[in-house]
């Protein structure tokens, strides 16, 4: 006897499921193709060639890319300071509102994604006058951007924290800790970052990935950072810049592999 | 119903391990503790039963230190722990639902208080290891919660509750989550090792079967307020108020009329519990079913079977008299009856508790 199950009779079997995701990958993968084809042009003689890779792996670039690594380090300080105001910000205060303070859990929720609502060049707009104060304490930094892509990524960290957080009984787990004397720190450390360990690191990495893709408030605040960069640099060697896009991308791409593999709840089994 | 009225079997003073004096605790108008006043000697083991919303659960936890409280005083081992955090209170703990830490071996959930006490690495080891095996767990030590049945995981809860010798024990309807065979396994393997262990405890219960069969004393409470402490005897055959008469165990409610410390129930004068508050008149009398008896004789008073169940060594029968109030029999497996057959009942005497009549002719059996 066969069982109705409706939700897996909706889904496409087959040939559609192959078809859908086929028309999807080639979506995706004809910018990629053809970026790819773009750095290994020949130039004016035409044909194709490995050369401007060789170039970057073996470190061949002359003094005039070093800009660009200078942006490339800004970027993954930026990516960590960013990942760090996350994890020491937003996620103790979800535990507190989730636990404590129910009832802030709306408020707090709508202000973690008002910055979706809010083009980037309107939030610089905002940021301008700010910064002149955070110039004044912090110095003028790259890694001062950091502050701003805090907010940026507010919407991402706080859904994939949030979903963590649901599906796991809070409450219950931080009240049997407390039982057996655990001071608040234990409880966090011990009990509920290893129970939130996979929407942290989702929260982690898109934070990284939002960060290293970010143009517009570096642009509009006059820093330096990756994207920047490789505008700047595409406007004297375009092929040189489109493979660090295409590294960024596959940065990107791996890290996402990453949170997908290790985030994944522990299944250790012993016995 | 009359408030109660009632000064709890209170233990000597200074010998209570736990001690809650005039507990008040409000959640906006509604008061979810009324002044509660509870003494557990060491040792002791008492259930506090009740139906939802009457507070117990609040109780449990405000001595956990899990919930703050408005007034009053909450002593453990005669010392005031009111200021005293959760971590501090030196309490061991089973929830309702599973509390087990996911990302812990059963083995290392019931390390975690010992760990939290900085015990040395090989005597930690050893002292979960004992504890597991206190509740037939030890092979298991190595399994992750999803990989035990509930009724494992509240096993394991247990040891990890028991593992640091607390100094009182709280469980918090740890069988609600389970099904009927292992609630009544689990009840009495809780009860064992508590009698071993010595432990006090205190038991948050909904189901009155539950806390009847495993506690020294039952603790009934209703509406914030403790109702009647007593042990579960006490309860059953002279409940203190008619709440108590009709919370613990099985009786029906019937229309009679109070005359100083007897009651006249449909021709029957029947004595009435002491301690009885209710003006005389119209009362509601519980009448327990073991206390009703079938006649042949003409002065029975008639009645029509409505159902009958055989409950294994007993029958119950529920019949519907005249007036259409339903009353239930308990009574010996050799009498079957059918749904429809006229028979005769007598009281058998037993004194009885009686209430105010709010509900005459509309709260039935």
């Amino acid at each position: 006897m066969s069982r109705r199950r409706p939700a897996s009779e909706l889904a496409p079997r087959g040939l559609t499921r192959g078809l859908i995701l086929g028309l999807v990958g080639l979506l995706w993968a004809v910018p990629i193709v053809g970026m790819i084809e773009f750095t290994l042009r020949g130039g004016l003689e035409g044909g194709h060639t490995f050369d401007r890779w060789v170039l970057v792996f073996t470190g061949g670039l002359d003094a005039s890319y070093k800009p660009l690594w200078t942006a490339l380090g800004n970027s993954l300080v930026l990516a960590a300071v960013t990942v760090v105001i996350v994890l020491v910000l937003l996620v103790p205060t979800m535990v507190l509102v989730h636990l404590r303070f129910p009832r802030l859990r709306r408020p707090l929720e709508f202000l973690c994604l008002l910055p979706i609502t809010i083009p980037a060049i309107v939030i610089v707009v905002g940021l301008a006058p700010v910064y002149s104060v955070v110039a004044r304490i912090f110095g003028s930094g790259t890694w001062t951007l950091a502050f701003a892509y805090g907010i940026l990524v507010l919407p991402f960290a706080y859904r994939s924290i949030q979903a963590n957080l649901d599906a796991v009984d809070v409450k219950t787990l931080t009240e049997a800790a407390r039982s057996l004397g655990a001071s608040w720190g234990t409880v966090l450390i011990r009990v509920l970052l290893p129970n939130l360990r996979r929407g942290l690191l989702a929260a982690a990495v898109i934070a990284v990935a939002v960060v290293l893709g970010e143009f517009t408030i570096a642009s509009l605040l006059n820093r330096n950072n990756l994207q920047t960069a490789l505008v700047v640099l595409n406007k004297d060697d375009p092929f040189i810049a489109v493979v660090f896009a295409l590294l960024a991308l596959l940065f990107a791409f791996v890290l996402l592999v990453l949170i997908g593999r290790f985030g994944a709840p522990t299944r250790r089994r012993t016995e | 119903m009359t408030a109660a009225t009632l000064t709890p079997t209170f233990a000597p003073a200074g010998s209570a391990a736990v001690e809650l004096d005039g507990v008040v605790k409000s959640y906006g108008s509604h008061r979810a503790l009324d002044g509660i006043r509870l003494a557990v000697r060491p040792g002791e083991f008492v259930a506090l039963l009740g139906p939802s919303g009457c507070g117990k659960t609040t109780a449990l936890r405000a001595l956990a230190g899990l919930e703050s409280i408005d007034e009053g005083r909450i002593e453990i081992d005669g010392r005031d722990v009111q200021d005293l955090p959760t971590n501090r209170r030196d309490i061991g703990m089973v929830f309702q639902s599973y509390s087990l830490f996911p990302h812990l071996t059963a083995l290392e959930n019931v390390e975690f208080g010992l760990r939290m006490r900085k015990v040395a690495r090989a005597e930690r080891r050893a002292r979960a290891l004992e504890s597991l095996a206190l509740v037939g767990l030890d092979e298991r030590g190595g399994r992750f919660a999803h990989e035990l049945s509930g009724g494992q995981q509240q096993r394991v809860a247990l040891a990890r509750a028991l593992v640091t010798r607390p100094r009182v024990l709280l469980l918090d309807e740890p069988l609600s989550a389970l099904d009927a065979k292992v609630r009544v396994s689990l009840r009495e393997q809780i009860r064992r090792i508590q009698t071993e262990l010595g432990i006090t405890t205190l038991f948050v219960t909904h189901d009155q079967e539950e806390a009847l069969a495993v506690a020294d004393r039952v603790a009934v409470m209703n509406a914030g307020r403790i109702e009647q402490i007593g042990t579960p005897e006490e309860l059953y055959r002279t409940p203190a108020t008619a709440f108590v008469a009709d919370f613990v165990g099985l009786s029906s409610g019937l229309p009679g009329e109070l005359h100083g410390d007897t009651v006249e129930l449909y021709g029957t004068r029947l004595p009435v519990l002491p301690g009885e508050t209710v003006p005389d008149g119209a009362v509601r009398v519980a009448v327990r079913p073991e206390d009703v008896r079938f006649t042949d004789a003409a002065d029975g008073i008639p009645a029509t079977v409505v159902s009958s169940s055989f409950l294994g060594s007993l029958r119950r029968t529920v019949v519907r008299l005249d007036d259409g109030v339903l009353l239930s029999v308990q009574h010996d497996v050799g009498q079957a009856f059918t749904a429809g057959d006229g028979i005769r009942f007598v009281f058998a005497g037993s004194p009885v508790r009686v209430g105010e009549d709010t509900s005459r002719g509309i709260r039935r059996a």
